[in-house]
């Protein structure tokens, strides 16, 4: 019982949840989770009302960066961020992407100057609805 | 404010207007000492003799000095230098920089990293300004006017950057297209998306007939190239399709004229240079004089 609740309770530290369950792992990669020092608790094909199977991953005392919530507005536009302090939600922060990503995202076009120089990528949101992004350099579009 | 130009995507109606002024004013009197004192550098990653010849006739008639390579083979980019460490070190010398790269974007990449003003003189199959303000100007010059005119684009409209970029440029003159191609290379959607959006209207064709040619004020041919087609059956079926010839242009309207951005193949024969209506090689001058005008708007000098 004890156990049980341990890995449900975080005193300080972060919850995303509503993660469709095939992107779990994808975001664990994408936020460098498997390099976190602190416990880290992943669940998935859990039971969700909303989206059928759902994935929830815990981190305790982490507070993600604006620039990492945009990392993952890419690969999962709906979850939400659950802030906790002290058990308590004090916050709850959905993912919206943001105007312009900035070294997140990487262009299709091997023509692109971004694709040939040591430097960041760079995307404006064209359509965050339909999730299309346009390249700053080449121009191309690209759906995400 | 000294400024680059990487694309004319975002120059306003009055800005491409007195651009096109200016250039008037240099067509008037082409030698004009305004760049005395500057050095501008031509760098050309890709090889384009035509454009580069057309850039650099552009400065020594305002009288400023040239810099620069006309091959990236024998410079230091060959030896692995990135683009931001050429153009740090060449805007040590220059004032302005005009540059070609094979790689999209390269331009404003440089243009993002230079103290001084850039020129993209084509980026890839991206942009291309310089040639696409000559259009206008020549399109201006035969007409009259911008405004409302017909345009008949023939020939590649698929891959084919010229094409895409005059649409997007006379989106403030309520042209009415006419897009001439065989399948394989029709207009792309994005850019029949863009005229929808943008209240321009068109027409589609696959036959390069009578009906298009005597209909129109401009005819815009381009390159049909081999090496756009997987099917090469294909490209023997419609290289032919897509060619003009004298005896095509006997019930034009009488200003027509016919553009190109040049080099062409064959998809216009050589009967068509005598013929009144074409217009291609005065086209061509043409860009000496919308550059001149170019490279004294980016260096901010007064005209
Ligand atoms: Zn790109």
């Amino acid at each position: 019982m004890k156990d049980k609740l341990q890995v449900a309770a975080l005193e300080n530290g972060t919850v995303i949840d509503h993660i469709p369950s095939k992107l779990v792992f994808k975001i664990v990669d994408l936020l460098g989770l498997q390099n976190q020092e602190s416990s880290v608790t992943i669940g998935y094909n859990l039971q969700s009302k909303k989206i059928g199977k759902k994935g929830i991953i815990k981190v305790a005392d982490k507070f993600f960066t604006d620039e990492e919530i945009s990392r993952l507005s890419v690969v999962a536009p709906n979850v939400v961020l659950n802030i906790i302090r002290g058990y308590e939600v004090v916050e709850k922060k959905t993912v919206v992407m943001p105007d312009e990503l900035h070294g997140i995202v990487r262009c299709p076009n091997p023509k692109c100057i971004c694709n040939n120089e040591p430097m960041p990528t760079f995307f404006h949101a064209v359509d965050k609805e339909a999730r299309i992004l346009k390249c700053h350099y080449c121009e191309k579009e690209l759906h995400v | 404010m000294p400024h680059s130009l990487v694309t004319i995507a975002n120059l306003s109606k009055e800005k491409i207007l007195s651009l096109l002024d200016n250039a008037a004013r240099f067509e008037a009197q082409p030698n004009r000492r305004l760049l005395e004192g500057h050095v501008v550098a031509t760098l050309f990653f890709e090889p384009s003799t035509r454009t580069r010849l057309s850039f650099e006739t552009a400065v020594n008639r305002l009288a400023g000095r040239v810099i620069g390579f006309s091959d990236a083979a024998n410079t230091s980019t060959s030896k692995g230098e990135t683009l931001k460490d050429t153009i740090m070190m060449v805007s040590n010398y220059a004032d302005l920089i005009v540059m070609r790269h094979h790689l999209e974007g390269a331009a404003r990449y440089a243009s993002e990293v230079s103290p001084v003003p850039i020129i993209n003189a084509g980026d890839g199959a991206n942009q291309h300004p310089s040639q696409t303000m000559l259009d206008l100007y020549s399109i201006q010059k035969t007409q009259g006017t911008l405004e409302g005119l017909d345009i008949c684009l023939v020939g590649d409209l698929k891959y084919g950057r010229t094409v895409h970029s005059l649409i997007m440029a006379m989106r403030h003159f309520r042209p009415h297209f006419h897009f001439v191609a065989p399948p394989e290379l029709a207009m792309p959607e994005e850019y029949k998306l863009y005229c929808r959006q943008n209240g321009i209207s068109y027409e589609e064709h696959t036959e390069f007939d009578a009906s298009v040619i005597n209909n129109t004020d401009i005819l815009y041919m381009t390159r049909v190239q081999r090496e756009r087609f997987t099917d090469l059956m294909e490209y023997e079926r419609v290289k032919n399709v897509y060619i003009l010839r004298a005896s095509m242009l006997t019930s034009t309207r009488p200003t027509m004229k016919i553009l190109h951005p040049l080099p062409r193949v064959n998809e216009i024969a050589n009967d068509v240079d005598a013929c009144p209506q074409a217009y291609y090689f005065q086209q061509a001058k043409n860009g000496l004089f919308v550059r001149e005008a170019l490279i004294c708007d980016c260096l901010d000098i007064q005209v």
